[in-house]
């Protein structure tokens, strides 16, 4: 089941310019923010764990985009998308991978660890499956104080063997919490293949046991992922309880930089980058007359040039003083209730 | 003026404060609800606050707490009751990698003001699973507090001040407690952050905390009729450890015995013991004395469970044992 025998994503784009355009921007952005988190991490001034999602940005750029203002986001440690789309700087970004004071956490959670209040980003969460509760527990608190936004929390195929996982879909159900599930299947849990690690490889089968509607939408056509999204946010927001929306993606790169892909063959590999995200729907686009190549271009060109000013950013940026080491371990006495 | 009220009486004296002043404070946990909570402790709070605020979960520790982690990132004051500590391991991935590490991860942006209470210890023969005292593996945390409550005025005043940190605070609640009664004052303490001499002495500083208390205080019962006059400190605050009032009393007594009922191995005996050495080394006339839990799972055979178990002749004789082989009179030693 790895390797999808369909060609790239077909059909209409059903919106305006403007709006097509910027999910392409954003596409774009992540790209080649990525592609330059790659080189800067050879240079070694990215280090630690690095964890791309190149390969999978329709997903995050389509299903954000469904998202207001006021919904909270729970992501994974492959987050670096998501924090773009929902509106983090990216400079703030890159300087939190450098380890910079700059960066959105301070530069004590670097490339895993992305938090950011201003738009409700709740991490940034390395611990497979462990946002899943966390975001149960979010919707609740809007349910209990009467906000009528949603949580939308992300995670991997593989959280979905995780307890946490299993937990937190019958709390949310049971509870008839705001929370839209977004599992973001790669077919791979680290590097081992779906069909290795579950008895049951239809995920959608164990959503749908807990009694909250379960679907499947290709991960690698934007539309298809923000028309979905947007479907479910809806009902989700309008009281009707969890939903678990399943969207099925590949990722191009290694799990981390320490990967030598040897669970997978190249073949599989490049058969998914024929499906590629952005190649395919830039070609909807233009033949939708929604996009000509110097659109295109400078689309691109602008994204590169936000990837320099970010990393200058970062570069430039400072280091915590070691005198703060322990500074916000606990609340400092006197600072603002949260 | 004062009352006499038990240990679960003061609990939810506490609980039914925090949910009557504060909107945003609900009650989670198993059969907190209907059931009256398995202590008894939340028994009547259902039919005062309804199910939405007296919440019953799923047995599902690892999601509720988490959830309990979100609600108060989400701006709730929650209160997630554990069955015990012992379950609460089921529950550590929230706790340690996520409530515990979010304010410094997260950069100073998002506090975790939550608050959980479980039962802890032996003593009732319910065998290994439902009998050890981990709360120490909690004090090892940075970014929590924890609390031991041991007499009914810190039952009555530790939840308030717990629900007003606005970081994650674990209060742990030792299961032989619950029926015992005390007198709590008017004016009871809401601190929690010093420990507390529960017992004057000059002779030998006992240090201990939680179920253990009331032994620790029967030991120096029976010391002082031989002459040894024990100061009784309870630590109340495992976390962060109040060392100030710990080298205070062993200035003034220059030995000290730690009783902890958790495992001997990397106890929260150990803790002091270390930092005893480190502060008051010289001080001393005695090596530092533990009596700790035995190294084995909390057997259930009734005399078997009691010999796993610090107990006051246990504690007499590892008081008289700083003084060596030197006898005791009726004179002070």
């Amino acid at each position: 089941m790895n390797a999808q025998a369909d060609g790239p994503a077909s059909g209409p784009v059903p919106w305006d310019k403007p709006f097509a355009l910027k999910l392409l921007a954003d596409l774009v952005r992540i790209r080649r923010m990525e592609e330059r988190c790659a080189e800067l991490y050879g240079q070694q001034k990215i280090r630690g764990f690095l964890h791309l999602y190149i390969g999978e940005e329709a997903v995050a750029v389509g299903a954000l985009n469904a998202l207001r203002a006021d919904d909270n986001l729970v992501a994974t440690y492959r987050e670096h998308g998501h924090a773009l789309v929902r509106g983090l700087p990216m400079a703030s970004i890159m300087a939190e991978m450098y380890g910079k004071r700059e960066g959105c956490a301070r530069g004590r959670g670097g490339s895993m660890h992305l938090f950011d209040r201003a738009t409700r980003l709740y991490g940034g969460n390395a611990i497979v499956g462990g946002g899943l509760p966390l975001a149960a527990g979010l919707a609740m608190a809007d349910r209990m104080q009467g906000r009528r936004a949603l949580t939308a929390c992300f995670f991997g195929d593989g959280a979905v063997a995780e307890g946490a996982f299993h937990e937190a879909m019958n709390l949310a159900a049971l509870w008839k919490l705001p929370v839209l599930f977004c599992c973001e299947n790669n077919l791979y849990a680290m590097g081992t293949a779906i069909e290795r690690y579950q008895s049951q490889t239809d995920l959608c089968v164990k959503a749908s046991s807990y009694g909250m509607p379960a679907t499947r939408v290709d991960g690698m056509d934007v539309v298809a992922v923000h028309e979905a999204t947007q479907a479910a946010a809806e009902l989700v927001r309008d009281g009707g309880g969890p939903m678990f929306v399943e969207y099925r993606t590949y990722r191009f790169r290694a799990h981390s930089m320490f990967d030598a892909e040897l669970y997978r063959t190249k073949t599989e590999v490049e058969a998914w980058k024929a499906r590629g995200p952005i190649h395919g729907y830039t070609a909807r686009l233009k033949a939708q007359g929604l996009l000509t190549e110097d659109e295109f271009l400078a689309i691109d060109a602008a994204a590169q040039a936000e990837v320099e000013q970010a990393v200058a950013f970062a570069e430039a940026g400072t280091w915590e003083p070691v005198e703060d080491l322990l500074k916000d371990v606990t609340t400092p006495v006197g600072a603002p209730a949260p | 003026m004062s009352r006499t009220i038990t240990y679960r009486e003061a609990l939810r004296e506490a609980l039914q404060e925090a949910l009557r002043d504060d909107p945003r404070v609900f009650l989670m946990g198993e059969d907190v609800g209907r059931y009256g909570g398995t202590y008894a402790v939340s028994k009547g709070l259902l039919e005062e606050f309804g199910p939405e605020r007296v919440r019953d979960t799923p047995l599902a520790e690892l999601g509720f707490v988490g959830a309990g982690v979100g609600a108060a990132m989400g701006g709730m004051r929650p209160i997630v009751e554990i069955m015990t500590v012992n379950f609460s391991l089921l529950a550590l991935d929230q706790l340690v990698n996520t409530a515990a590490a979010m304010r410094h991860m997260s950069g100073g942006q998002f506090s975790v003001p939550l608050v959980v209470r479980m039962a802890t210890g032996a003593g009732r023969q319910v065998a290994a699973q439902h009998s050890h005292s981990l709360e120490n593996w909690f004090a090892h945390v940075p970014g929590l507090t924890v609390l031991a409550p041991a007499t009914v005025d810190d039952a009555r005043g530790m939840l308030g001040a717990a629900l007003a940190d606005p970081d994650p605070v674990i209060i742990v609640e030792h299961a032989q407690l619950y029926n015992a009664s005390g007198e709590l004052p008017d004016a009871f303490t809401r601190d929690i952050r010093a420990a507390r001499v529960r017992r004057p002495g000059r002779d030998v500083s006992l240090i201990t905390y939680g179920g253990c208390l009331p032994k620790a205080l029967e030991a120096a019962q029976a010391l002082a009729a031989s002459g040894i006059e024990a100061e009784v400190i309870d630590l109340r605050v495992l976390r962060p450890l109040d060392t100030a009032t710990l080298v205070a009393s062993v200035r003034r007594t220059h030995r000290a015995v730690v009783v902890d009922e958790g495992w001997r191995s990397g106890s929260l005996a150990a803790e002091v013991v270390a930092r005893l050495m480190e502060q008051a080394f010289y001080d001393l006339d005695a090596p530092v004395a533990r009596v700790c839990a035995e190294e084995v799972p909390i057997p259930y055979a009734r005399h078997m469970e009691e010999a796993a178990l610090p107990q006051v002749p246990k504690i007499v004789a590892a008081v008289r044992a700083l003084w060596g082989s030197r006898t005791f009179g009726g004179a002070r030693p």
